[in-house]
């Protein structure tokens, strides 16, 4: 969570930049995920803090209550969802991909938007799903979600653990003729396996926007 | 190597645009592929930030910071037609 002076508010799905500065001059800086619509001045983005990471073992480590972070932002305006929009949507996330997709859940909900919401979250184990309570149910709020596991699949798992498939897609997702909007976050090898599949299938690689992170 | 897309372009865009320039679609000067800033493939251990063209892997887009200030090259893209904000 960090309190910024002056925040204008936000779309879902945009990002902030974190800058950290050394005492020596070198700075790093990275994106994260707005993980949800801001409370007043107060936003928050999820970090999943990489064991070889720059900037994310400080944030999700030694950084501590009341400490100044340099951010910019909100940037970002394609990967994006507006509560206007009225098409279905088609979010599909791989491991920590979700968090600008939940933005766009959270967004719906805060807005009252009727839209027809699908989720397709696909992690390695049951463990490494993020915002379980909220997201874990089969319909939230009017958004179907369905979680698939890629390493381990919880005891009695209709579906055995596997990477995602077209077939996942299609019971899952929407038919394209329905012309949904599909966001994809990612890996840059999950983003691009999913968008390959959507295409594949007859969705218009113009309704198909991706996010690709560093992370895994 | 590691390798992002043109969402990452957001920040740095925005402090020389004024504006979101992610949703912006740029002609490759290469292949012509067009397509949205946002899905340029963008590799982050250069100095700076380069783009190429996620079809060909045209250098598109590069962004440098030094001591003077920022240096925008877009040679590489053909044109770059920037919708009105909403």
């Amino acid at each position: 969570m960090l309190e910024v002076p002056g925040w204008p508010g936000h779309l879902a799905g945009q990002h902030v930049d974190v800058r950290l500065t050394a005492e020596d001059g070198y700075s790093a800086e990275r994106a994260y995920s707005l993980a949800g619509p801001a409370v007043g001045e107060r936003i928050e983005l999820t970090v999943q803090a990489l064991p070889d990471g720059e900037v994310s073992p400080f944030l999700a480590g030694a950084f501590a209550l009341g400490d100044p972070v340099e951010i910019r932002g909100p940037v970002g305006g394609w990967f994006t969802w507006r509560p206007e929009e009225t098409a279905p949507v088609l979010l599909v996330a791989g491991g920590s991909g979700v968090v600008p997709l939940a933005a766009m859940v959270r967004a719906r909900r805060a807005s009252g938007s009727r839209a027809g919401f699908r989720l397709v979250y696909s992690v390695r184990t049951p463990e490494d799903v993020f915002y379980r309570e909220e997201l874990t149910r089969p319909v939230v709020d009017g958004v179907e979600t369905t979680v698939l596991f890629t390493r381990a699949a919880p005891p009695g798992a209709s579906r055995g653990p596997g990477r995602i498939t077209a077939a996942d897609l299609g019971a899952h997702g929407w038919p394209p003729e329905f012309e949904p909007h599909c966001f994809v976050c990612g890996p840059t090898g999950f983003v691009e396996t999913v968008a390959d599949i959507l295409v594949a299938v007859g969705h218009s690689p113009d309704r198909i926007k991706t996010e690709r992170f560093g992370g895994r | 190597m590691t390798t992002l897309d043109g969402n990452v372009l957001a920040g740095p865009l925005a402090e020389i645009f004024a504006r979101d320039m992610t949703g912006a679609r740029g002609r490759c000067g290469n292949c012509s592929r067009t397509g949205a800033l946002a899905t340029l493939v963008v590799y982050t251990d250069a100095p700076g930030l380069v783009a190429r063209c996620p079809g060909c892997a045209h250098v598109t887009v590069r962004i440098t910071r030094t001591a003077e200030g920022t240096c925008l090259d877009l040679s590489g893209l053909a044109f770059l037609r920037i919708p009105d904000e909403r």
